[in-house]
């Protein structure tokens, strides 16, 4: 789970990590009201999407007057942001943060995720901040001072002073980013965080370490002990055809080609996508229906396949071991005729109780193309779609 | 003679009296010798029953002392799992099999931790188990599809070793021993352990090892295979299609910051001396063609 720029911030206050003073608005009047608020002369009016990049994106302004801020505001609430991170239909800004203007002697770059190899938690940080990070990543990796956190110790005094003095954090100021650094870990560990990135980490031209932005990400695994941070979930931001297929608890996400994938399994339904791209044809979604689909759950997967107005066939490939083949032939039926299908429909069941589950479809009455294997049915669809278009 | 479990293991379950448990001790009980091989189950609140004649401890310690037990398999809710795995790894059991999906990763990192340096071999969580076939099966794969051979099978998903071993099966080909090594970040065994184990068992002749994008383990595991495997070794990885930043279903298989796409993976692979296939179907075939 994600959750916006604002809200992290507060949470990592919480933690002796400083910020700038900001306030959340949703409104242009409100904004203005809280740079008035905030006082000073200069304040960053910044959009609250949960994708990165914003900044490029032309989401956040500096604004020198109120004047400005209103302006800025009214420009960027209801904006479509695009940036590398929203893919190219960009996403609809409905929040804004006000905050008050920093002056900015250097930035840096700090992140904390799960390391898997080392199955620890890893602090990256670089003397290189600001927006080009990834592009640091890749070209001078070097660049990117690693730290590998104990998780009963935590981030010690020691680690923490060493990144700070590796990225170029000022002697006067070390103490500072050591308290901020281990109030990050701190904050991270507390959350069930998955992702936290302070990008920039800025040193005031009063020597101050502050995070400028922030963006935290959690472990949706851990959420059932997190209800503050369940209730800080923004559904303006997530795509409803995945807020539908998690209330089915269906594992769903829409793709860009025309051929819908059913399939039991993670790892099953990515080689599905696979096998249809190989044979020249593309997936319009992934789609796991998890080891206990019901017809009902069948039926909801099929409705959220045909919400694509670019379908143009749908392929099933079920590996039944504790789901049994009949029950998903049953599924595929009943979903089948009520929701009037007006594509191909491919099936490929393989498993315990086969048979049966053939027979249930084949005497269904229904136009359903059977395939014997994964290749046989990844052609079948790619030709069914293809011909469908055509048509 | 396969590897981790044989007709000799015994097992305890932890969680055998959730619906869960209760259903997959019941179907590897019935599955070749199942029967003497599951001796205990676990659940601090009910002990001195039993589920159909199988007692029931208070205690990993305890089901161990009692039964000789040597293997746990975990259906423990995911709030309890991790220190269910706690439990196993201090009784000193050799091996635990977590199937358990949705243990948050915080509470995984902490029991890796503990685990360092103790005996304890730990598959999973988040997979299907392991079977060796027609000996025992530890997990909630369907028996009926294997047969004894020896091809040793290494994955991180559940349906798709499914499909790996039935295409074997199309082929005549058996197996020595089946590993679903799970789909979650922070886990136990990885393809190199596994891989070793396989390298030094005598009724393994060959591996088919089937990879997600995601992670470093199986380009770690390629590097290792080029220096120390004596046995072709054949694999897919699944994900070719699969978008950047997009979690697909397992925890594990997202590909972030440009690292861990089928694509490297599969090159890494190659050129460490595994064929590959970049066709899900085709796993059993390139198996064969390298006997």
């Amino acid at each position: 789970m994600k959750i916006h720029e604002y809200q992290a911030k507060e949470i990592l206050r919480k933690y002796g990590v400083v910020t700038p003073k900001g306030i959340a608005c949703f409104s242009v009047d409100e904004a203005v009201k809280a740079a008035q608020q905030l006082g000073g002369d200069v304040w960053a009016v910044k959009a609250q999407i949960y994708a990165g990049g914003r900044g490029k994106g032309g989401g956040v302004k500096v604004a020198k007057s109120l004047d400005e801020v209103r302006r800025r505001a009214s420009e960027i609430l209801n904006m479509r942001l695009v940036t590398h991170q929203t893919g190219p239909e960009g996403q609809v800004v409905h929040r804004l943060f006000i905050e008050q203007g920093v002056s900015i002697e250097k930035e840096f770059y700090v992140g904390m995720v799960v390391d898997r190899g080392r199955q620890r938690v890893c602090l990256m940080a670089s003397s290189e901040g600001g927006m080009e990070i990834e592009k640091v990543a890749a070209e001078t990796p070097e660049k990117i001072h690693k730290v590998f956190i104990d998780p009963i110790a935590g981030l010690s005094q020691q680690q923490a002073e060493e990144v700070a003095l590796k990225i170029g954090i000022p002697a006067q100021s070390v103490p500072q980013a050591v308290t901020l650094l281990q109030g990050l870990y701190q904050a991270f560990d507390d959350t069930d965080s998955s992702l936290l990135e302070i990008n920039p980490l800025t040193l005031t031209a009063e020597k101050q370490v502050i995070a400028l932005d922030a963006k935290m990400n959690f472990d949706d695994n851990a959420l059932f002990r997190h209800p503050e941070i369940v209730a800080l979930r923004d559904l303006d931001e997530e795509d409803p055809v995945e807020i539908e297929a998690s209330k089915h608890e269906l594992s769903y996400i829409p793709l860009d080609g025309n051929i819908g994938c059913l399939v039991n399994g993670a790892g099953l339904a990515m080689a599905t996508m696979d096998i249809i791209k190989l044979y020249g044809g593309n997936p319009a979604n992934f789609l796991d229906v998890g080891g206990g689909a019901t017809a009902e759950k069948v039926t909801e997967a099929f409705k959220l396949m045909l919400r694509n107005p670019n379908l143009q066939a749908i392929l099933v490939n079920i590996f039944g071991g504790i789901m049994k083949c009949d029950v998903i032939a049953q599924g595929v039926v009943a979903a089948a005729r009520e929701v009037q299908l007006t594509v191909p429909l491919v099936v490929r069941l393989e498993g315990t109780n086969v048979e049966l589950g053939k027979k249930i479809l084949a005497d269904s009455g229904l136009t359903i193309i059977s395939a014997e294997n994964m290749a046989d049915a990844a052609q079948k669809s790619v030709s069914a779609a293809k011909t469908k278009l055509s048509s | 003679m396969s590897i981790l479990i044989n007709r000799n293991s015994r097992v305890m379950t932890q969680g055998i009296t959730g619906k869960t448990g209760q259903f997959h001790t019941r179907m590897c009980r019935e599955y070749a010798n199942g029967k003497e091989c599951f001796v205990a189950g676990v659940n601090p609140r009910k002990p001195g029953e039993d589920f159909e004649g199988i007692p029931v401890y208070a205690s990993v310690k305890e089901a161990k002392q009692q039964t000789g037990a040597n293997v746990s398999v975990i259906y423990v809710p995911p709030p309890f799992a991790a220190a269910a795995i706690d439990e196993a790894v201090e009784a000193e059991l050799d091996l635990v099999i977590c199937i358990t999906e949705g243990i948050p990763v915080r509470d995984m990192l902490r029991t890796r931790y503990k685990m360092q340096g103790k005996k304890t071999r730990l598959i999973g969580p988040n997979c299907p188990g392991i079977i060796t076939p027609d000996e025992l099966k530890i997990g909630i794969m369907p028996g009926y599809i294997h047969k004894k051979g020896r091809i040793g099978v290494v994955s991180r998903s559940g349906t798709l070793t499914y499909e790996a071993v039935a295409q074997l099966m199309a082929l005549g080909l058996g197996q020595s021993t089946c590993i679903g090594i799970g789909g979650d970040p922070v886990n136990g065994l990885k393809h190199l352990d596994v891989l070793q184990l396989f390298n030094e068992d005598d009724e393994t002749d060959a591996v088919l090892m089937v990879g997600e994008i995601g992670g470093t383990d199986e380009e770690d595991c390629a590097r290792w295979v080029k220096e120390n495997m004596r046995k072709p070794v054949v694999g897919f990885i699944a994900g070719v299609t699969a978008p950047p930043g997009k979690r697909m279903g397992h925890a594990g298989a997202i590909i972030s910051g440009g690292k861990g796409t089928a694509q490297e993976k599969l090159e890494v692979m190659e050129s460490c001396g595994i064929k590959v296939t970049h066709n899900p179907a085709e796993m059993g075939k390139l198996l064969k063609s390298v006997l």
